[in-house]
């Protein structure tokens, strides 16, 4: 049975959209817990009130901002099961685990400690108020730790094999679906794309006051802890994101290639294509500015190692589909007769190139007749969208390297005290919407990139959705856009009016240093 | 020792402690929420009711999460069929609990009248809709669901959202809907101001023999009007995971477990010993109220989960697509696995759980909240 294009298309859209929304909060929490925990722990040091001070301060902002993250973090966990039912089906042996262990391991730690943040002020010391956060900042990194070694898996799905006699791929070995290389690259680059993002966040806030000449001492010293944080947080994120590019390049090949424009697979080491048009229809780039042997070593480490090109990893295809086919034809009979020795042996000789056939379903009903063109069709299909991909990563990548240079820039200034100048300021102000930028950028790069796909290479995305109709998921997309909306309008109005009344305007600096705060409540 | 059979088994109750601990944690949240326009006469009484569970309704909300997580990776079929063949009520579900933490939060950053009853009145409304639609969902099993599979075991559903308005499956809404309004209310009663408290008392009470009555109606109409399902013929309880290879007869009694094995009959024992429990001891506006509305809360999802096994959601449409404990698992790998991380985590988070509320103890009276709101 083929799933209706059209309730394909809007899952994917819903999905898509959803996921990008939750990603505007997730990255912005994992950043301001660490930038929370290592304030108070400066307080806890010095006892210095404007340490205290600025840890709440800050904790408002995170408060509204980690409500947002909940509340669309349960979107996703919901939506695997309601758009993406024979996914759910299919892999939930293996992708179900990591998000049960993340809930059980991480967000249960994260979400009961929150509570301690903000009620526990009066009610612990501040020793054990410290420890309740540092553990919050830890569990909220150990929950990304599990959501994207679930990910990975999407990229790389080892540990696993396929059982006819359920039809659902099942575990082999957790060890290598937990230690996929995959998931340590991408771990690491994605906590430290939101430390990045927390620390923008402190610092272009802190200019803003500076600029406005309030609140200087807390916004000066806010600044230092954001540039110091930022500077090592942004040199992870694209030293360990190049990473991440290498184990792309070794287990996700077309994604590479794609991301790369590389049409045609070039004598090793390749070019590094920094600029250019890519054109779909005649398989070129167009203005093309290259950088000779930069992506050979980038994307194999070697200089011998050529990268294939879109045009050989499409003839690729066509093999592993004709054995695909075969795994398929096996898997039918061994549906009906789980002892036949002869399509065991084929199974067990093609099953990692099944999900390919599978690419046919959504051409013909019946893999096993496919023709010539059907599988060139399908060939075909395996190229996922280039331009979007060429210029998401190398817009990301333009961020990545900008961040470097501000906050090693404000490092410079800050270690020299010298956290003024009104130009300096003014970007450091207006640098603030770029982490999310990149952020956004990276979630296209991965996840579109990873199209036509579900599994790579196991389980094509057509096939993972759900037996609805269009009308329906067309309704739940409609009023997630509308709902979404007015919390997106919400949520900057009170984020902008908190971050623009500043401490000061909050009534934090007290007469008495031991008064209660008057808080987040005086509106 | 962990064979395959034992291992589902444990998944089953395991599936159960977890419904248990929303219903319970999450439930009083609930309860409170859908009750902030009756109990909370003003702005700062709501402020009470509101501080007595907002420290800590987001650590209980995570027994949901960690639900939906545990189904997904051990009953991978059901968490499919389940909630795409639920796709609407899934997401009026999603709505609600996106209402609540925005809902708990922005509340309180502004002081304006409107934006505060805004935000009041979202809470209500999702704590009205999840604790009735829960309720209701849980109905539709013992009616069983329009869904079947073909060879691929994909699923298919015949149905839409209005047909999961059926009269029993409204009465279950009720019977989730009075216990649980009871439950937030037992709860107010130990925490919020005594002003409050006595409101809170009255309400327990009320919600509370509601609940029985709709309990008791609930299972003679189960018992007399409504077909249970068996699985036919020879049971498999180690076989593979694939619902097609069993046969399902309709028409029996879903009261056939509680025949064979009268031990089932604890659970709506201790259900009812909960709601007298309740009666008894609301009035002194303790612990015991609340403990005692635990018991109810539990006795009830459990008695329930009894009828039902080995089912865990019957298929009306081709009975022998239903979902069973015995072909709708994980692979033993994956339950095993899964039972270890269980088993050394779930005394960890008991522990800091309990911590947290031992800090967060105490009445929260109005003339706390007059003097500060935290820092939430």
């Amino acid at each position: 049975m083929i799933v209706d294009p059209d309730v394909v298309g809007l899952s994917r859209l819903q999905f898509a959209l959803t996921a990008l929304y939750h990603f505007l909060f997730v990255p912005l929490t994992l950043g301001l817990a660490f930038m929370l925990a290592i304030m108070e722990s400066v307080y806890v040091m010095t006892r210095r009130e404007v340490w205290k001070r600025m840890t709440q301060f800050w904790g408002v902002l995170f408060g509204i901002n980690f409500a947002m993250g909940v509340a669309t973090g349960v979107t996703m966990e919901f939506q695997f099961g309601t758009n993406w039912a024979y996914y759910s089906h299919y892999v939930g042996d293996i992708f179900g685990a990591p998000l049960a262990i993340e809930g059980m391991m991480a967000f249960f730690l994260e979400a009961t400690l929150v509570g301690v943040f903000f009620f526990g002020w009066e009610r612990v010391s501040p020793l054990k108020h410290m420890i309740a956060t540092w553990f919050l900042a830890l569990a909220t990194s150990l929950s990304a730790l599990w959501i994207l070694i679930a990910n990975a898996w999407m990229q790389n799905p080892v540990g696993a094999a396929f059982n006819p006699q359920t039809m659902r791929m099942e575990v082999t070995s957790f060890s290598d679906v937990i230690f996929n290389p995959v998931a340590q690259s991408k771990f690491v680059h994605t906590v430290s794309a939101g430390y990045t993002m927390g620390a923008m966040f402190v610092l272009s806030i802190s200019a803003w006051y500076l600029l406005r000449g309030r609140n200087v001492d807390f916004a000066k010293r806010s600044m230092t802890v954001a540039a110091s944080f930022g500077l090592a947080a942004s040199l992870s994120v694209v030293v360990l994101g190049d990473e991440s590019g290498y184990t792309v390049s070794e287990n996700q090949k077309m994604k590479m290639a794609a991301i790369e424009a590389m049409w045609d697979t070039e004598p090793a080491p390749a070019s590094f294509t920094l600029f250019g048009l890519p054109d779909v229809a005649s398989h070129s780039t167009r203005a093309a500015v290259r950088i000779p042997w930069v992506m050979g070593l980038m994307g194999t480490r070697s200089i011998d190692e050529p990268i294939l090109g879109i045009a050989d990893l499409v003839d690729q295809a066509k093999v592993r589909i004709g054995d695909g086919i075969k795994a398929y034809d096996a898997m039918l009979v061994l549906r009906e007769n789980h002892d036949d020795a002869q399509a065991k042996a084929i199974l067990a000789m093609h099953d990692k190139d099944m999900g390919y056939a599978l690419l046919l379903k959504r051409f013909i009903d019946d893999p096993r007749k496919a023709t010539a063109d059907d599988i060139q069709k399908a060939a075909n299909s395996t190229i996922p969208n280039v331009p979007v991909l060429f210029w998401s990563f190398r817009l990301m990548v333009a961020c990545g390297l900008w961040f470097i240079a501000l906050f090693a820039y404000a490092f410079w200034r800050a270690s020299k005290r010298r956290l003024d100048g009104r130009r300096f300021l003014t970007v450091a102000l207006w640098s603030l919407p770029l982490p999310w930028v990149a952020a956004e950028l990276g979630w296209i790069v991965a996840e579109y990139g990873r199209q036509p796909w579900a599994i790579e290479g196991v389980l094509p995305t057509a096939l993972g959705a759900s037996s609805l109709t269009a009308s329906q998921v067309g309704l739940s997309l409609g009023g997630f856009v509308l709902f979404y909306t007015a919390l997106a309008v919400v949520d900057g109005y009170l984020m902008v009016k908190f971050a623009r009344k500043g401490p000061d305007g909050l009534g934090m600096w007290p007469q008495r240093p031991d008064a209660i705060p008057a808080t987040a409540q005086t509106a | 020792m962990f064979d395959y059979e034992i291992l589902r088994i444990i998944w089953w109750a395991l599936i159960g402690v977890l419904l248990c601990g929303f219903a319970i944690m999450d439930g009083f949240d609930f309860g409170v929420a859908a009750l902030l326009r009756v109990l909370g006469r003003d702005d700062h009484e709501r402020s009470v009711l509101l501080e007595t569970i907002e420290p800590t309704w987001e650590g209980n909300q995570v027994w949901f999460v960690l639900g939906g997580g545990a189904v997904f990776a051990a009953w991978p079929l059901l968490y499919a069929a389940s909630f795409s063949g639920l796709y609407l009520a899934m997401f009026v579900l999603l709505v609600a609990f996106i209402l609540r933490p925005v809902g708990f939060n922005f509340r309180e950053k502004m002081h304006d009248a409107r934006w505060r009853a805004v935000w009041d009145y979202a809470l209500v409304v999702s704590g009205v809709i999840v604790m009735l639609v829960c309720g209701v969902a849980f109905g539709n099993l013992f009616l069983g669901l329009p869904f079947r599979y073909d060879g691929d075991l994909r699923m298919s559903w015949e149905g839409g959202f209005f047909g999961l308005f059926r009269p029993f499956a409204l009465l279950s809404g009720l019977v989730s809907l009075s216990m649980l309004l009871a439950h937030g209310a037992s709860w107010a009663a130990m925490k919020a101001d005594h002003a409050i408290a006595d409101r809170a008392v009255r309400i327990a009470r009320i919600a509370s023999a509601l609940w029985l009555a709709l309990f008791v109606i609930a299972g003679i109409w189960l018992a007399y009007g409504v077909p249970g399902y068996a699985v036919a013929g020879p049971v498999v309880t180690d076989g593979i995971s694939n619902p097609l290879a069993k046969q399902v007869a309709i028409g029996g009694s879903w009261f056939a477990g509680y025949l064979t094995h009268p031990a089932f009959w604890a659970a709506p024992g201790v259900a009812f010993a909960g709601a007298l429990g309740l009666q008894a001891t609301i009035g002194r506006r303790g612990f015991g109220g609340f403990f005692f509305s635990c018991l109810c809360v539990a006795g009830t999802i459990v008695s329930a989960g009894l009828a039902l096994f080995p089912f865990l959601m019957p298929s009306a449409l081709d009975p022998a697509s239903s979902l069973t404990v015995w072909d709708a698992s994980s692979s033993r790998g994956t339950l095993l696995l899964m039972l270890g991380v269980t088993v050394v985590f779930m005394p960890i988070i008991i522990l800091y759980t309990g911590w947290v509320y031992r800090v967060m103890r105490g009445r929260i009276t109005l003339e706390h909240v007059r003097k500060s709101h935290g820092m939430y």
